[in-house]
Order: structure tokens, then sequence, then C-alpha cells
């Protein structure tokens, strides 16, 4: 059984977790031409190494980040989001 | 060939016949250069050779011949899809198979025994109707069937009504089948290396000689290579190889795992899935079951097994087949897939020129052995794209047209 550990829960089996994919920065859609857009969310890097993900931990709806090495299957560090992202994000201009 | 195998079988000493003619040293330069030496790139080399008369090509791979996904697949053959443009694709690939045991001279085992794909809710049995209208409108056998037809089909099939999944119908297709998949990928290289084609294993690519928008060559362990044209055909590691030539690929690398039962006798003819559960089974000429499912849940280069996903394969087998539940396992495995947003390939031209794409063929690259390499060796011959791997392009994810094939990859998610 292979195991994940929450920031939150600690560890857990890692079939309680949902991966959300590298963690990527989302561009300003209205910065961007369609094929940018497109690239954006098609194109993938794929790296064979380590990479940085979100993972969610299901059962609390729990979102954090995870170091993991796709070619060993082995998980560096996991750590809340919060060290990565300090401030709040602004929605107040896109309700147009 | 079924003489010449009778003459054979009748004789007293069994010569042994060299099926590999390996080159030892690699030339400067060549027409054309193809990364992976899988079933998809030799079949290429065969067809270059073979359509074409393009003889001057070579076959590259990091490991050894066929040693990838060509040897961890579980040799589904069908054309049961859901979009006329890939129906029209693997229906040629299905014809290909029909004769490419006597074309080859290499016996491929290939019996077409038909494929039941089982439905177990009622959006199932509309995405089934729909696949069964597109196929029969493509001229491919398919068709609905209902519980007592499938109880015909497949006598062993455990199928109460008050079952947790019960089977609601199935999508008939008789000409789904299976065939040896090592000798698919041996037959091709055998051929192509008589025809000139030289085959060297363990020469890693380590980088694409380019030459402004151009691709001229590879740069290997074994040294630099100048060619025309290069081939990448490298399933899983296809973003790897990309990312060598300068570009990315939307593709994601998952595995995807399988195992094989002890043998026993003969129960089961048609190869069976079910897209609900997860799972499809087929029992090979030796007897043993193919057992194989969805992906892994998460990305991953690494083709270790593991026992969670090997569980609820058993258990979801177990649904299907429960007298199975003593049978011991023989062998477990997983294969690299490069998995794309629409579950359909990626065919043809690259950003950069004269490098050409045979990628993203997830879990539905060996059906599709011969008609990519034949129409692989079409594209380099000419340097153009033919019609029929005009819906699989790169550019697609450009352009938004994707070719959705989700719901018909059977088992994988």
């Amino acid at each position: 059984m292979k195991l994940l550990t929450c920031p939150l829960n600690g560890p857990r089996n890692i079939s309680e977790f949902a991966c959300g994919g590298e963690l990527v920065l989302q561009p300003d859609p209205r910065q961007l031409t369609d094929e940018q857009w497109a690239d954006h969310v098609f194109l993938s890097n794929n790296t064979a190494g380590v990479v940085r993900e979100w993972w969610c931990h299901v059962a609390s709806t729990y979102w954090f980040i995870a170091e993991r090495n796709t070619v060993t299957d082995e998980v560096i560090r996991t750590y809340p989001a919060s060290e990565i992202f300090k401030d709040r994000v602004d929605f107040s201009n896109e309700s147009a | 060939m079924v003489l010449r195998l009778l003459r054979y079988g009748l004789r007293n000493n069994y010569v042994p016949r060299p099926d590999f003619r390996f080159a030892t040293e690699l030339k400067p330069s060549y027409d054309v250069v193809i990364i992976g030496a899988g079933g998809h790139g030799l079949a290429a080399a065969y067809y270059l050779a073979k359509d074409w008369g393009i003889t001057n090509v070579c076959v590259i791979d990091k490991g050894y011949l066929a040693g990838g996904n060509t040897a961890r697949n579980t040799a589904v053959i069908r054309s049961n899809y859901i979009t006329p443009e890939s129906v029209r694709f693997y229906k040629e690939s299905v014809g290909l198979f029909q004769t490419l045991s006597e074309d080859l001279d290499y016996n491929m085992l290939y019996t077409q025994r038909g494929q039941l794909t089982l439905a177990h809710s009622d959006a199932t049995m509309r995405t089934f109707r729909m696949r069964a209208e597109v196929g029969k409108h493509m001229g491919t056998n398919i068709e609905m069937v209902d519980r007592k037809q499938i109880a015909q089909i497949v006598p062993s099939l455990h199928m109460p009504e008050d079952h947790r999944y019960p089977i609601l119908g199935g999508l008939w297709h008789p000409d789904g089948g299976t065939g040896r998949h090592d000798s698919v990928a041996w037959g091709y290289a055998a051929r192509a290396m008589d025809r000139g084609v030289e085959v060297h294993q363990r020469t890693e690519v380590t980088g694409i000689l380019r030459d402004g928008d151009r691709c001229v060559g590879v740069e290997t362990t074994k040294g630099k290579i100048r060619a025309g044209n290069v081939i990448q055909a490298v399933a899983g590691m296809s973003s790897v190889v990309a990312k060598l030539a300068g570009f990315r690929l939307p593709i994601r690398s998952y595995p995807l795992q399988a195992m094989v039962t002890q043998p026993l006798k003969p129960f089961l003819d048609p190869l069976v899935s079910s897209s609900g559960l997860h799972a499809y089974v087929s029992q090979t000429s030796r007897g043993e079951l193919v057992i194989g499912g969805g992906s892994d849940p998460y990305e991953l280069y690494s083709t270790r097994s593991t026992l969670d996903l090997k569980e609820s394969l058993i258990g979801h087998t177990l649904e299907l087949f429960p007298f199975l539940a003593g049978v011991r396992l023989l062998r477990q495995w997983a294969g690299i897939t490069d998995m794309t947003p629409d579950y359909s390939p990626i065919m043809g031209a690259s950003p950069l020129r004269n490098y050409w794409l045979d990628a993203g063929w997830g879990t539905w690259g060996f059906k599709a052995t011969p008609v990519a390499g034949k129409r692989m060796a079409e594209t380099v011959a000419h340097e153009s794209v033919p019609d029929i791997l005009e819906p699989f392009a790169l550019e697609r994810f450009k352009t938004f047209n994707l070719v959705n094939e989700m719901g018909a990859t059977a088992a994988s998610h």
C-alpha cells in the first residue's frame, strides 16, 4: 500500500487522494491569443523527474502541494499551498 | 505458409531460422531514422522499404527490439470506436492484420474471435447504440446485443439481474480479435531487415540535430546520425524525446497495469470487456487469461505494479467470472502509456520540419500497429500527411478539433 503524507491529516492511504496535476500558474486569459490559451489548456511538461503538483485529500477536500519524482515514484515532500501562495488572489476586477 | 509449417513440423531435425540480421556499425547518414524499435517504428520501416522502396532506413532504440509497450500491451485488435475518423482508421488496421501473417510470412497467431463490450448503465447503452450505428455506417461488423444474446456469446459470464452492476446489454464486434503482439513486431523487423533496413538496439537518442526549423538528424549515445527525415515512435517517452526536439506535447504518461493467470482449459472464445468495471479479459491460445484495466491514477514513468490496482482489477474481473477466484496469477507488469486529452493518437507533422510524430498511443496503440506504420511510411515518403491521418494532427489541439474517443477506449477510464 502506498502512503502519502497530507500536511493536514498526516500519512494516509494514497487511494484517499486525487492528483490535481502539475502546479502551473494560470495566465490571464484576456491577455492571450486563442492559440496560447490552447497551449495552456492542452500542453503538458510531462516531466520524467521531480515535479511539483497539486494533490487533494478527498475526504477532507484539503488541497496541498507535493514534490514527487515521477521516475522513482517517490514523494519528496508535501506542504500546504500557503508556502507558495502568500497573497490572496484578487477576483474583484473580473466581474465583466 | 500452412504447407511450409506442416513440412517443417514433419522434419526430423529442426534447423533454427535466424530471424534478425542486426547491422553492426551505424552509418553516418540515412534517408530516414526512426526513433523507437517497437511495433510502430518497425512497421513504418517495413512499409517504407516495401511500399516506397526507401531502404536506407535505420531504426534505433535505447532498449532492445520490441521491449517496450509492444511487449506490454494486452493484444486487443478492434475497430469499434465512436467517431467516423477513428473507425475508418482502425478498420484499415483490422484489414491489414487479417493478412499480416501471410504478408510477412511470420505467424502472428491472429484470431478474429469477436469482442464483447458490456454496458451496466443506460448512459453506456446510449453510447453503444451510437458506436454500433457509426460502425455499421463505416462498414464494420458491429451490433447491439441483449442479455439473451450475451449469454449465448459468452455462456460462462456471470449475469444475475439483482447484481450490483447488472449487465444491461452489450456491443458485439465480430471483427475484434487478438494476435501475438511480439510476433507482430518481430515479423515487421525480420522482413524490414530482409529489405536492408538497419535496426540498432541500445542506441539512445540524446539530442535532435536541427538546421533552422528543419530536423537534419539525431545525436545518439553511439554518435551523430544525419537523416533526411526522422520519425519519433516512442510511446510512453514521447514527451521526453519531443523535448529534445524543442517542443511540448499534449501528452501525459501513466502506467497501465495488466496480468496473466495460469493456463486453463479453453472456455472463453471472445474478448470480453466492461467499461463500467474497468476490466477486460481474454484467453490466449495457450489458455492463460489476460486481464487488463484502467491506468494508474497519477502520472508516473515507473513500470512497477501496485497491489491496490491489481486488487481492484481482480475484484472487477471476479464480478464477471466469479469461478476464477481460485485461479493463480502467473505474471504481472505495467507499461507507460502516453495519454492524450481526447484519447486519440497524434500523427503526422510536428513543429519541426522533417520530424514526424507517431505518438499519443496511450492504451490503444497495438491494434493500430500495421496502419500506423503503413501511413507513417506514406507520410514520410511524400513528406505530406495523407487524408486518413489528418484528423489526428497535433494541430487539432490549437484549433480545438478534438477526436474524442474517451468512451470507446473500453476499460481505460
